[in-house]
């Protein structure tokens, strides 16, 4: 019998650490080589590790929602191969080690960090260090001497306080947490998806400068004919014919007529990008997906409409895979699915736009003098000012203003 | 303002420094009609003629002692040695003679010569055409080794060498001859020898190198500041003697400390600049000092694949420097 190690994976280029959603099979349990052993979400990716192995588990060293770098061992494996035991002791020793490492560094100060820690009279047990294995860092005491903690600074003015009764306040301070707890607050880490959403969006909106526009569309007669033909659709092809599969082929049809909205900003060059690939935002409760339909101008409404309800699919149940959501040139949002009548969107860097769909209502129009009861729908365009002007968006939102309010059989066959 | 490469530069400094001084004249192993095997004294001896650009047979020894007796009556010799590997039959010249030659001589006479060679790797050079060869001279008080990492460097100490008093051992990179390129200022550029230059200016870490390294200390510390580190780097340009001054300050200012260079690891230019740094800079500094340089094999492998793992490129430099910036 011998122990073997499974280890974090590298899933994806740039993935530097794992976190395990579920494990999949426990302690005792039988594994054959190549079962799935746990569910592993990173920012990029969901996916299953596989057993390396043929053998029993012997040790879950990960728990769930814990993240991990690449390369942690997250699990043993009791192996029927006779092996030296030596691999299985040094494997064992160096998780030992991996273990007791994590904070062995936190005593060791650099000659640096003392002469700076007596200079100042810092208590250097109150610093959080930042460096290898815990070790507390130049920087970290230069940071700490700039700036103790975010709820001291009232006690940084009373300069005739005496060191030690200094440094004692200090300390307090670090105790005292940055704000107030109730009673059954939860506390959610943020990982995985979540944390790629988060640096996305104050990338999006700390670096590009977001300029609005909102045009109103008459789709009464887009209503009229989906509804002619919705049910006939999902009997024959067991999905829905949704509105959004009308509106992708409309944006679709005008990013070919005004290229300059179908590119992206890359630092001293924008490029103007020849395939039509929709970014689509798709959400479940916890996380939002933002997969890829590719050349939606060379697709027709039955062919959008199955690669929204696929890709839907795999979001829901955390199957999309990088290749799912790269590659987008231009995001269509559906906001109108909660409601929503109104927003601005954040764009997906590096590109240039993303547009809005919101809901379609029922509103009284006047044409030709008359009130008449219609199907509007908002469209909110956000665009990057540094690649977009006014001007060009305008005839964008009109363009697509006018594919929509044509809609009919003759104009937009659904196959 | 005209764009010159590595290997330019170096050919315009002779140019320069000969025509301003008849004095000055080249030696060495088809440097004459040829130009020199990489092309570094092209159209000196159209120019020049053959009394001044002169080709000389396969001795070292002889390349170099004639250019020191011609420099012991006032002559200023430029001395080519084809491949730096080939310079050992030069060392008793070099180093018995040349670099003592003040000092034995009560200041009375000097050795005013300049000895070009071309060193390092990473053109498929194998053994003996890619050796890096200024640690044996490292230790020769009298002797002074620069080491240019740009065309405006190999300019301006190729003619500071050309005009010192006393011998300099001027090693120019084989690879950055063609490699590197620089916009450089029509106007007379000198660099004073013994001199160290601050190439770019950063906090997190302090990276201490010369010669090629310089350039994938650049590239690799420009890349860095995605991490959001910034890195102080340091050109050693002399490698001998060092300009301590420059170095202590350096380490002093990150307190972490990477040194760099393209030889085998033990005994190079940078264990001497490790020692400095451990006397004067111990209460300063936050991390051992850390050292990237060849493998302590005998020399520069021919295949491919090992060529590779022997030489530092920018992407060891830059796994180098965030290890560092990490501790």
């Amino acid at each position: 019998m011998t122990l073997k190690t499974m280890n974090m994976p590298q899933l994806g280029e740039s993935v530097t650490e794992g976190t395990i959603s579920q494990w999949l099979v426990s302690a005792g349990d039988t594994v054959d080589i190549y079962q799935p052993l746990v569910d592993v979400m990173t920012d990029k990716v969901n996916a299953e590790v596989p057993s390396s192995f043929k053998g029993i588990i012997k040790e879950c060293l990960v728990t769930e929602d814990e993240t991990v770098a690449v390369g942690t061992p997250i699990c043993h494996i009791e192996v029927e191969e006779i092996e030296a035991a030596k691999v299985e002791e040094t494997a064992r020793k160096k998780e030992q080690a991996v273990v007791s490492e994590k904070q062995s560094m936190k005593k060791r100060y650099s000659p640096k960090v003392l002469s700076l820690a007596s200079e100042h009279g810092v208590d250097l047990s109150a610093i959080t260090g930042t460096g290898l294995n815990g070790r507390i860092t130049r920087k970290d005491v230069e940071m700490f001497i700039e700036k103790p903690s975010p709820t001291s600074t009232d006690k940084q003015k009373d300069i005739s306080l005496s060191q030690p009764e200094q440094v004692h306040a200090k300390r307090i301070a670090n105790k005292q947490s940055p704000h107030p707890e109730f009673k059954g607050d939860r506390e959610i880490p943020v990982t995985g998806i979540r944390k790629s959403i988060a640096e996305n969006m104050v990338r999006a909106t700390s670096e590009i400068p977001h300029a609005w526009m909102m045009i109103e569309v008459d789709v009464t007669n887009l209503v009229n004919y989906r509804n002619a033909e919705k049910t006939k659709f999902k009997e024959q092809e067991g999905y829905n014919l949704s509105y959004f599969s009308f509106f992708l082929n409309a944006v679709a049809k005008a990013l070919k007529k005004f290229p300059e909205l179908n590119s992206s900003w890359q630092g001293d060059t924008i490029v103007q990008h020849k395939d039509i690939n929709l970014s689509i935002a798709v959400g479940n409760e916890t996380e939002l997906y933002v997969p890829v339909i590719k050349n939606v101008d060379e697709k027709s409404i039955k062919g959008i409409a199955k690669d929204v309800h696929v890709l839907a699919h795999k979001a829901k149940h955390g199957q999309l895979t990088n290749e799912d959501m790269t590659g987008g040139t231009f995001t269509v949002n559906n906001t109108g699915t909660f409601g929503s009548v109104q927003s601005m969107g954040v764009i997906n860097y590096p590109q240039a736009a993303i547009l809005q769909v919101e809901s379609i209502v029922k509103r009284p129009v006047i044409i030709d003098d008359m009130i008449a009861a219609r199907d509007m729908v908002n469209l909110c365009l956000s665009l990057d000012h540094r690649v977009l002007d006014g001007v060009i968006c305008g005839r964008f939102m009109s363009h697509v203003k006018g594919i929509l309010e044509n809609i009919s059989g003759d104009t937009t066959p659904i196959y | 303002m005209t764009v010159m490469s590595y290997i330019e530069a170096i050919n315009r400094a002779m140019k320069e420094e000969m025509r301003r001084d008849d004095d000055v004249f080249l030696l060495g192993e088809d440097v004459g009609k040829r130009g020199g095997v990489f092309r570094a004294s092209e159209g000196l001896y159209e120019a020049f003629g053959q009394t001044r650009v002169i080709d000389t047979p396969l001795a070292e020894s002889a390349i170099v002692g004639v250019g020191i007796g011609a420099s012991m009556y006032g002559m200023k010799p430029i001395a080519e040695i084809q491949f730096v590997d080939f310079i050992l039959p030069a060392v008793n010249q070099i180093v018995s003679e040349a670099a003592k030659m003040r000092y034995r001589s009560n200041n009375d006479w000097s050795c005013p010569i300049t000895i070009r060679a071309p060193y390092g790797g990473g053109v498929h050079g194998a053994l003996y055409h890619s050796q890096s060869l200024e640690a044996l001279f490292a230790s020769q008080p009298g002797l002074k080794i620069v080491m240019p990492s740009s065309p405006k460097d190999a300019l301006g100490l190729l003619k500071a060498a050309i005009r010192d008093p006393d011998p300099v051992l001027y090693l120019e990179h084989k690879k950055a001859y063609r490699l590197l390129k620089e916009d450089l200022p029509d106007e007379e550029v000198l660099i004073e020898i013994g001199k160290a230059n601050t190439v770019r200016k950063g906090d997190d870490l302090t990276v201490i190198t010369y010669g090629l390294c310089v350039e994938f200390s650049k590239k690799a510390a420009e890349k860095l500041t995605e991490k959001g580190h910034t890195v102080e780097l340091l050109d050693l340009r002399t490698v001998y003697p060092l300009d301590e001054q420059a170095i202590i300050e350096a380490a002093k200012k990150t307190g972490k400390v990477l040194l760099i260079t393209e030889d085998n690891k033990e005994g190079s230019i940078i264990s001497e600049v490790s020692a400095i740094i451990g006397e004067h800079c111990l209460f300063d500094l936050d991390a051992p000092i850390f050292r990237l340089a060849a493998p302590n094999v005998p020399a520069m492998p021919y295949a491919p694949p090992l060529e590779k793992a022997f030489m530092v490129s920018e992407d060891k430099v830059y796994e180098k420097m965030l290890e560092v910036a990490m501790y």
